[in-house]
């Protein structure tokens, strides 16, 4: 335990002191590469500005998470009722899946005529596809007993779903939104440098673009180091929702010492 | 007038091969039958037909006095694991409609009954082998069947615990004299718990006796060393042979 979080943490100090070394001892000038103390500076004097810049960003990534779990977790459930739907509709979740996503955004944009609107579109396009199919293999990986068992008690197709199929899909539904977190939060920022080449966003991307036109190099790792820090807190709540959920009994969730 | 009579039942799966053919046998209200027979010879398909899991390709099972409840047992525990050991039991009462506080009720009733009074709030994987399927066997019986179908249950159990629970389930079964249609690989298993034995033979499956152990009951540990049991054994041995060399 004191490992897992020790060992990255000093590989990270020895990480950041040497690249500040490096940076001082050859006088790399700041519109190169700024240092990170330089970085964590004006972080903190541009905080004013980059703040509102990640709670957008931070929003649409959320917005279309959620909606991701909404349409994904729904489809997963209308596919694994109906074997015609899945069969109609699933060739088309791929199509979706792998269209890069920086090739339809401008289509998007043009077509949502609203910036947040396409930007939460493409982000939610991104993030759908692995909750769709974790959950649909969830759904489908149920003990074949256990199905026989549900059927000798005649409980069809609804109590089947609620209380064998549903529960038996959490595991992959949770493994799938683990991905999606990450997933939205690049759609969001891959979408923003989409519309904000057009000069209209206001999320962290556009922000190192705007930085990047200005030669604000420190300003655009600052940004940077947002959007790296909001995909690994996304990913550490949606591990700590998936381990209080399964806790008590997957495999996933258990810890070796029981 | 027999619980269900299966008559001349074959079944052909879709990918041709045919499990079972015409295999007929009546089984009495409130009597321990045996299945016996080597793995592939189609004890789970028969099993599966007359639970109505699947549809015979011939013949037809009858209920002369109507279907009762059915429990089902599993070589597997096959419990939920997202479930305690409780709402594990309770899932028939669940599925049937019953109320809480006496889904409840009735469940730590049937965990009491398999000697697992005092393990309602355990999950599965907190339980050894043999408890789990202590559990799978409280839940099958609480809703009282009338007809209990057990699929070689303790096959993947240490011989300790499986003779515990033959001795258990016996018990069990001469307090509410619920009919039983046990179905093992095990020459001993099946003669220490049955009053009747149906032989099967393989390829495709079919009945080859029918024989009957008229040991008393309740049948102890002694019955298990006794020169009676060795008898039966020897005899149950001799006509496994036989369904295996035809
Ligand atoms: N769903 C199925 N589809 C095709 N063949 C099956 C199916 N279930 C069982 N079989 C075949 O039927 C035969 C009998 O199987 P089974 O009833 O499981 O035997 P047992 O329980 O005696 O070991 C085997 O040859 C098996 O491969
Ligand atoms: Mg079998």
């Amino acid at each position: 335990m004191s490992a897992r979080i020790a060992a990255p943490v000093v590989m990270g100090i020895v990480m950041l002191v040497l690249w500040e070394a490096v940076v001082r001892v050859a006088k790399i000038p700041p519109y190169v590469l700024p240092g990170p103390i330089l970085v964590a500076r004006t972080l903190i004097d541009d905080w004013g500005m980059l703040a509102p810049a990640l709670v957008v960003t931070l929003e649409i990534t959320l917005e279309a998470l959620a909606a991701a779990v909404i349409v994904g977790g729904l489809l997963a459930i209308l596919f694994s009722l109906s074997r015609w739907v899945e069969l109609s509709l699933f060739p088309y979740a791929i199509i979706l899946q792998v269209t890069p996503i920086v090739a339809i955004a401008p289509l998007i944009i043009a077509w949502a005529n609203n910036v947040d609107l396409s930007l939460l579109i493409c982000a939610w396009l991104v993030a759908f596809f692995p909750i769709l199919s974790n959950t649909i293999l969830g759904l489908r990986s149920v003990d074949h007993n256990l199905l026989a068992l549900f059927e000798l008690y005649s409980a069809g197709r609804w109590k089947t779903l609620i209380h064998l199929r549903l529960p038996a899909a959490l595991p992959y539904f949770l493994g799938g939104l683990r991905i999606s977190g990450g997933l939205a939060l690049i759609g969001a920022v891959v979408a923003e440098f989409v519309a904000g080449t057009g000069g209209s966003a206001s999320g962290l991307a556009y922000r190192i673009l705007e930085a990047g036109y200005q030669l604000r190099i420190p300003r655009m790792f600052a940004a940077l180091v947002l959007i790296s820090a909001a995909g690994i807190a996304i990913y550490l709540l949606l591990s700590l929702l998936s381990y209080l959920l399964l806790r008590r009994w997957h495999e996933s969730a258990i810890s070796p010492e029981g | 007038m027999p619980l269900v009579s299966v008559r001349g039942v074959s079944k052909t799966f879709a990918n041709g091969v045919q499990a079972l053919d015409g295999i007929s046998l009546d089984i009495e209200a409130g009597e321990f039958l045996s299945v016996l027979g080597p793995s592939g010879c189609g004890k789970s398909t028969l099993l599966r037909l007359i639970a109505g899991l699947a549809p015979p390709s011939a013949g037809a099972i009858d209920w002369p006095a109507g279907k009762p409840d059915i429990g089902f047992v599993f070589q597997e525990p096959t419990l939920m694991p997202w479930a305690t050991a409780l709402a594990n039991v309770a899932l028939p009462l669940k599925l049937g409609g019953v109320g809480r506080s006496e889904r409840d009720a009735r469940s730590a009733e049937a965990l009491g009954h398999v000697g697992l009074a005092g393990f309602e709030r355990t999950w599965p994987r907190e339980l050894s082998g043999g408890m789990k399927m202590r559990v799978s066997i409280a839940r099958a019986l609480v809703t009282a069947p009338r007809l209990l179908l057990m699929d070689e249950p303790f096959a993947a159990l240490d011989e300790i615990t499986r003779h515990r629970l033959n001795a258990d389930l016996l018990a069990l079964w001469e307090r509410s004299r619920f009919t039983v249609v046990f179905v093992t690989h095990s020459v001993f298993e099946s003669v220490f718990l049955s009053q009747r034995i149906a032989v099967m033979a393989a390829r495709p499956g079919r009945i080859v006796s029918d024989l009957a152990v008229a040991a008393p009951y309740p049948r102890t540990e002694a019955f298990r060393t006794s020169p009676d049991y060795a008898a039966h054994c020897r005899l149950v041995s001799g006509h496994l042979a036989e369904a295996m060399a035809a």
